[in-house]
């Protein structure tokens, strides 16, 4: 094990697939010269030359369809959005071609491709560059949707996603590029996490913290909290959401008999929604309480500080939310 | 507009009925609500009342004649309308296809019951007591699905845990805790006015494979028999007490009135005696309405005492004595023999000394009761002469235990061995 940052990981991810299979190559804005806007591709230009560490015009579109035509004929692309806010742009070669090619062409065209880049809010960038997008994505059938929170998932899940005959939506939190954490050593064997398995965690049988992607933080911060207090609370991360592993969201519910669902984006017709229709669908008599949701306050991100902190989901929340399904007053 | 009048069920269990006399000719005017004939049921002689008014223009089924339930057997209408679709329409012993106005004389009688209904349960209502917290006021007790599933699986009725979540919920703390105090069995009544009639226990797992393995074992009733030998030297005094006093009004009270009274009361004491199995829960009385085997010529009915623990020894006399006379002659309404929760049947009179009785469904128990007459029995190491009953219970064991139905006839026999047990 060694503790690296999670862009490391991220890098280390790019770099063995890169080294394992020629057909791998990453494009984006910024990602050679400047080894990328955050610095997830460095030295991956002097590795591997500019065929396959490719800069771009910014022209999301453009270089998203781009990925879209390479995946149809063979290569395996990696395109980097500078953050999934400027993604929007590309929707339509995400969404109509290489969500559909597959379905379309009667299974003759695979499309094994893979968008990444960070998304949520970071800090005070205001409405337009704080979105959590996974709900445009995990709407649409056909993409694989993946929310890696710590160095080691990220690492073993891109791995993943780089060699999954799908096209995945690959989602990094801006401010997690910077979180440590222990990952396998590349020299002990390679480290790959399956795409559609979530992780326990942190473990107790009190109520469900169900959530991905950044949020995993604050739950896991609202269970230390909730410990001190006698409540002991499991902490899953779905880790991706397409596919959706329900068997551990039921197992923990089943356990717990009591569910809040924790995410960064808004609540109405969020990732929570389909996660408590799954919940009550599937383990209705297993419930003691009504499963709630903590989300982003349902208002375009506030550029204030004081109001962005009060838009964004908190640890107060999260454990008021859990007081409540335990009906603790 | 003409109305056409149907074989209507006139009992619970009809399935055709025979005319037995038409008490309105063809050509009588028909006001709503007249009585157009005496049909006999499966258990009765009912009357069957016109739904619509004009004149009676056709019979379609004479005196004697039997047609299955819903078959049109008549029909009213104007004087000089056309019925002549409508008779042909007689063939049809289904009696599908109703015209509007029957369809709407149907409706407005439907309308009617219900309006009886409503008038009869406001009362009620009015006296419920303010609905509980966790209780609706429709009576619908709030609960988590978690907790639901708990209380079921235990045999526990949510009904009587006290709801500690949001609006009184009753959540899974709740349902634990209940579990490791215990619930009352059933609750037990004194005013029964006051409360509902009946209580529904829903069926544990035991329950359930007790009720399964039981029926696989025999029949469908899984029928289980216990005797008690009963002392009756204090009964036959008391009797004669009674009647003494109940000469001068020109009355008086049999074994059987004894034996129905003592039933009653030690029903009221084991309401788990005094049950319904309704397949997928037991239901339990809260009033003891006591069906009594009465033999008539061409079989046997059982009409029901209403509330027999609440009635007088006398008054449940003269009532099994008017109800038996009627039942004999056939003129029994049905609800005068349904709603029974217990049974009792008596072969004393024909000096059969014990028996045992079937169950009537779903009623889950009834008592055969021998001949009352004098036998030796060793008491404190002699033989002595005393006056002797025997009773046997036949229990349903999907509803009732061996223990439970032990406990019952402890209480009946001790009723009947001390009567003034009655005034305690």
């Amino acid at each position: 094990m060694a503790t690296i940052t999670y862009r490391e990981a991220l890098n280390q991810a790019l770099s063995e697939e890169m080294r394992r299979d020629e057909s791998v190559f990453l494009m984006g804005e910024e990602v050679a010269e400047y080894d990328g806007a955050y610095k997830v591709s460095k030295g991956l230009l002097d590795e591997f030359g500019d065929r396959r560490v490719v800069d771009t015009p910014i022209s999301e579109l453009g270089f998203a369809g781009l990925g879209v035509g390479a995946a149809m004929v063979g290569l395996r692309p990696v395109i980097e959005f500078m953050t999934f806010n400027f993604a929007f742009l590309a929707l339509d070669q995400i969404l109509n071609s290489a969500a559909k090619m597959y379905y379309m062409s009667g299974g003759q065209i695979p499309v094994p491709m893979v968008f990444r880049g960070p998304t949520g809010a970071a800090l005070q960038l205001s409405s337009q560059h704080s979105h959590a997008c996974d709900t445009y994505y995990a709407h649409a059938p056909g993409l694989k949707l993946v929310r890696p929170a710590t160095p080691a998932d990220a690492k073993g899940l891109l791995k993943a996603s780089i060699r999954d005959a799908d096209p995945v939506i690959f989602m990094e939190g801006e401010m997690l590029y910077n979180l440590k954490g222990e990952v396998p050593d590349p020299d002990d064997g390679d480290f790959v996490i399956p795409l559609g398995v979530a992780d326990l965690k942190h473990e107790g049988g009190d109520v469900s913290i169900i959530t991905h992607g950044s949020t995993v933080h604050l739950a896991l911060q609202a269970a230390k909290k909730l410990e001190k207090d006698g409540i002991h609370a499991d902490v899953l991360d779905l880790r991706s959401l397409r596919p959706l592993d329900v068997d551990a969201i039921l197992e923990s519910v089943k356990k717990t008999n009591r569910a809040v669902y924790l995410e960064e984006g808004w609540p109405y017709v969020g990732i929570g929604a389909q996660i408590v229709a799954t919940i009550q669908e599937e383990a209705f008599d297993h419930l003691d309480a009504p499963v709630l949701r903590v989300c982003q306050a349902d208002v375009p991100m506030p550029y204030a500080k004081n109001l962005e902190q009060l838009a964004k989901p908190s640890v107060d929340r999260v454990i008021e939310a859990c007081n409540r399904v335990l009906y603790r007053s | 507009m003409a109305t056409k009048v149907h074989m209507e069920a006139l009992s619970p269990t009809m399935e055709e009925g025979q005319v037995v006399k038409w008490l309105k000719a063809e050509g009588d005017e028909i006001a709503n609500g007249d009585v157009l004939a005496e049909i006999e049921t499966d258990k009765a002689t009912m009357e069957l009342v016109a739904r619509g008014e004009g004149i009676l223009q056709k019979v379609l089924l004479d005196e004697g004649g039997t047609a299955a339930v819903g078959a049109l057997i008549a029909v009213i209408a104007e004087d000089g309308e056309d019925i002549s679709d409508l008779v042909s329409e007689g063939d049809d012993a289904t009696g599908e296809g109703s015209g509007e106005e029957d369809e709407a004389a149907a409706k407005e009688g439907e309308e009617e019951e219900s309006k009886e209904e409503e008038a009869e349960a406001a009362p009620e209502r009015d006296k419920a007591p303010a609905p509980e917290e966790g209780e609706e006021g429709d009576g619908r007790v709030k609960a988590s699905p978690l907790a639901r599933r708990l209380a079921a699986d235990q045999g526990i009725e949510l009904r009587s845990i006290e709801g500690s979540g949001p609006g009184g919920r009753v959540v899974k703390r709740d349902v634990e805790k209940a579990m490791e105090e215990g619930v009352p069995d059933a609750p037990r009544t004194t005013a029964p006015d006051s409360e509902e009639d009946y209580v529904d226990v829903s069926l544990s797992q035991m329950r359930k494979t007790i009720a399964k393995r039981l029926v696989e074992s025999l029949g469908p009733v899984p029928h289980f028999f216990l005797t008690v030998d009963v002392d009756m030297s204090r009964a036959v005094e008391a009797r004669k007490r009674v009647n003494a006093l109940l000469e001068k009004e020109g009355k008086k009270i049999s074994f059987n009135d004894i034996v129905l009274k003592a039933t009653a009361m030690a029903l009221r004491k084991h309401p788990e005696c005094n049950a319904h199995w309704r397949e997928d829960h037991v239901r339990r009385f809260n009033r003891v309405h006591l069906a009594v085997a009465v033999a008539i010529d061409d079989g046997l009915i059982t009409p029901v005492v209403r509330d027999a623990d609440r009635k007088g020894m006398a008054e449940i006399s003269a009532e099994v004595r008017e109800l038996a006379g009627r039942a004999r002659e056939k003129k029994l309404k049905p609800e005068e023999y349904s709603g029974g929760t217990f049974s009792v049947s008596n072969l004393g009179m024909f000096g059969i000394e014990d028996f045992t009785a079937v169950i009537n469904p779903p009623e889950a128990g009834i008592l055969a009761v021998g001949a009352l007459e004098e036998r030796p029995v060793a008491r404190d190491g002699e033989v002595i002469i005393e006056p002797r009953m025997k009773i046997t219970m036949s229990c349903d064991h999907r509803v009732i235990d061996g223990a439970q139905g032990a406990r019952f006839l402890q209480s009946l026999t001790g009723i009947l061995e001390e009567p003034l047990a009655a005034l305690i």
